[in-house]
């Protein structure tokens, strides 16, 4: 593939004949899955093994086939080829118990109610075997206040929140979260990741797809690049793309000019820039390729 | 395999069918616009055909007497039909079946909160229907074997009333789209079917076409409910046909179950 030539330190997961067993021990394990719709493949050959107890985040463009891959995984989609188990049970053929063990956050929300958020907790907690306490999940997620206003006059960031606590309240062991933040506003996003590492400190393991990929950076243990249907890495989001090893970029003010350089050796080259200055060195600043910058090369959009 | 022994047990089908039970009646009554398009329409109707239309159709009978069943049949339609079409291709749309059908929830469960809310708004209309009939009316009530005949026509209309709504809600792309057809072609219905009108003044080409539906054969067993047998006579077949109402109500039963099974689905087509 073109692409990882760009990519020195990528790690494309093998997609021969010598495509390992499935991952009796992982949450999720999927191997060779395919998936069509009509002549257009969404899903086309996809690896991918999710450890119980991560938060692994699923990035990719719109079209990638990250929803499909996702909703095959929580038993919406059939598939047209491949192994996938979740929880050790085909997704296929998922009975009640095994989805009483998923929490899952639509894309699409949870659907407006005349009922209030405390009410829908309450049902919804009625379907599960060992449910939270509702009230304490509304604590949980911010939305104590709400708990006697109905679900249908929520404002979109408390709609969301209150999907997420529908998601938890049957006390998952994996949750499954489709962009949950959209439409958040700076501080939502950061409440809203507080409660995502408090529930992973509770044992939850966790699929998350994002556009954002500074929340794939503050949230994930790994994530995962899918473009074309196709798993491109899996990495910890340091050392994406061979971000850790990739040239620093050190940027300051010369003679009135913004100038730049790359350097692999970045300590080296601003050691000898501060000897040509007499004090600080103008607008100093030293820049590893963002998870962004190493995304967009990845998915092989112009940076 | 993994063991699952020490997992807590799922709970149990009666205490899933309350809670379901329970959602969908506060999800109906507390919509204003349900409880006004399909409890108060029948109740205006009522009133203003009452105080417009109260003359003799022969025999003493008034004809508020006559509309009273063909109200209350259009009041069933609009319980279970109406409301069904419309209320679950909304719930499609908006991601609330989606959203339901990704938790243990036994998908029964649903049906069952479903059947509880017609049941439940079909009693509160008919009880509020015959109240104001007979309060403000001088409507008489059934008597004797009349209340079972009232009980089996409304029970046997409401199940194949439902059934089809339910289909009807897959048939709709969406819950305004099922709304903007059921409802005029509903009330193309009751006119043709003889809820507004009595029958008898009907085209007859039109009596046809009605007769193929539901609403027809509800509204005609609840005549032989609320009329004196002597206007038998005007009926159609000058007879009130109870067998062929239960034949024909069963029949969409059986039908409705059919093509609402086949057809329902759990997400939008996407």
């Amino acid at each position: 593939m073109q692409k990882d030539s760009l990519l020195p330190t990528t790690r494309t997961l093998a997609a021969g004949p010598e495509r390992e067993p499935l991952d009796p021990a992982a949450a999720i394990s999927i191997r060779g899955l395919v998936k069509r719709y009509g002549d257009f493949t969404a899903v086309d050959g996809l690896d991918l093994d999710i450890r119980r107890g991560e938060i692994f985040a699923l990035l990719g463009p719109n079209g990638a086939g990250k929803t499909t891959t996702v909703e095959i995984c929580e038993g919406y989609r059939s598939r047209d080829g491949g192994e996938v188990r979740v929880l050790g049970a085909d997704p296929a053929h998922g009975d009640r118990r095994w989805k009483a063990q998923l929490g899952i956050v639509l894309q699409s929300g949870a659907g407006f109610s005349q009922l209030t958020c405390r009410e829908m907790l309450q049902a919804q907690a009625s379907y599960y075997p060992d449910p939270r306490d509702p009230d304490e999940v509304l604590e949980l997620v911010g939305l104590t206040e709400k708990a006697r206003v109905r679900g249908r006059t929520l404002s979109g960031g408390q709609r969301r929140r209150l999907d997420v606590a529908l998601g938890i309240v049957g006390r998952p062991t994996l949750l499954f979260l489709d962009e949950p933040t959209t439409g958040f506003d700076p501080e939502a996003r950061r409440q809203f990741w507080s409660l995502i590492r408090s529930l992973r400190d509770l044992g939850t393991t966790m699929l998350l797809t994002t556009h954002y990929l500074d929340e794939a950076e503050a949230l994930a243990d790994r994530v995962g690049v899918i473009a074309h249907g196709r798993l491109m890495e899996v990495a910890v989001p340091a050392v994406l793309g061979g971000r850790e090893t990739a040239p620093a970029v050190v940027s300051w003010t010369e003679d009135g000019a913004r100038r730049s350089e790359a350097t692999a050796t970045p300590t080296a080259f601003v050691r000898d820039l501060a000897a040509r200055f007499p004090g600080e060195v103008p607008d100093l600043a030293v820049a590893r390729p963002t998870l962004e910058d190493v995304y967009l090369r990845m998915i092989g959009e112009p940076a | 395999m993994t063991t699952t022994t020490e997992r807590p047990v799922l709970p149990s089908l009666a205490s899933v069918y309350r809670s379901r039970a329970g959602v969908e009646l506060k999800e109906f009554f507390r919509q204003r616009e349900s409880v006004v398009f399909t409890l108060m329409l029948p109740v205006l109707l009522l009133v203003v055909f009452g105080a417009v239309l109260n003359y003799d159709i022969g025999f003493g009978v008034t004809f508020t007497q006559y509309f009273m069943a063909g109200i209350i049949a259009a009041g069933i339609l609009g319980a279970s039909l109406q409301n069904m079409a419309i209320s679950i291709a909304t719930e499609r749309s908006d991601g609330t079946l989606k959203s339901l059908a990704g938790t243990p929830m036994p998908k029964s469960a649903y049906f069952l909160g479903k059947v509880v809310q017609v049941l439940a708004v079909t009693v509160v209309i008919i009880a509020v229907l015959l109240f104001i009939g007979v309060v403000f009316y001088g409507v008489h009530l059934p008597t004797g074997g009349e209340w079972f005949t009232f009980a089996w026509v409304s029970l046997l209309g409401a199940t194949a009333c439902t059934l089809l709504g339910i289909t009807l809600s897959s048939v709709a792309k969406n819950g305004r789209s099922a709304s903007a057809t059921v409802t005029p072609v509903a009330l193309l219905l009751q006119f043709m079917s003889g809820v507004f009108l009595q029958l008898s003044s009907v085209p007859v080409w039109m009596q046809t076409v009605a007769s193929i539906f539901p609403l027809k054969w509800m509204a005609q067993g609840l005549r032989a409910v609320f009329l004196p047998q002597a206007l038998a006579a005007k009926e159609p077949a000058h007879s009130w046909e109870l067998g062929r109402v239960a034949l024909v109500l069963g029949i969409w039963c059986i039908v409705g179950l059919v093509l609402c099974v086949r057809t329902f689905r759990w997400q939008d087509r996407s």
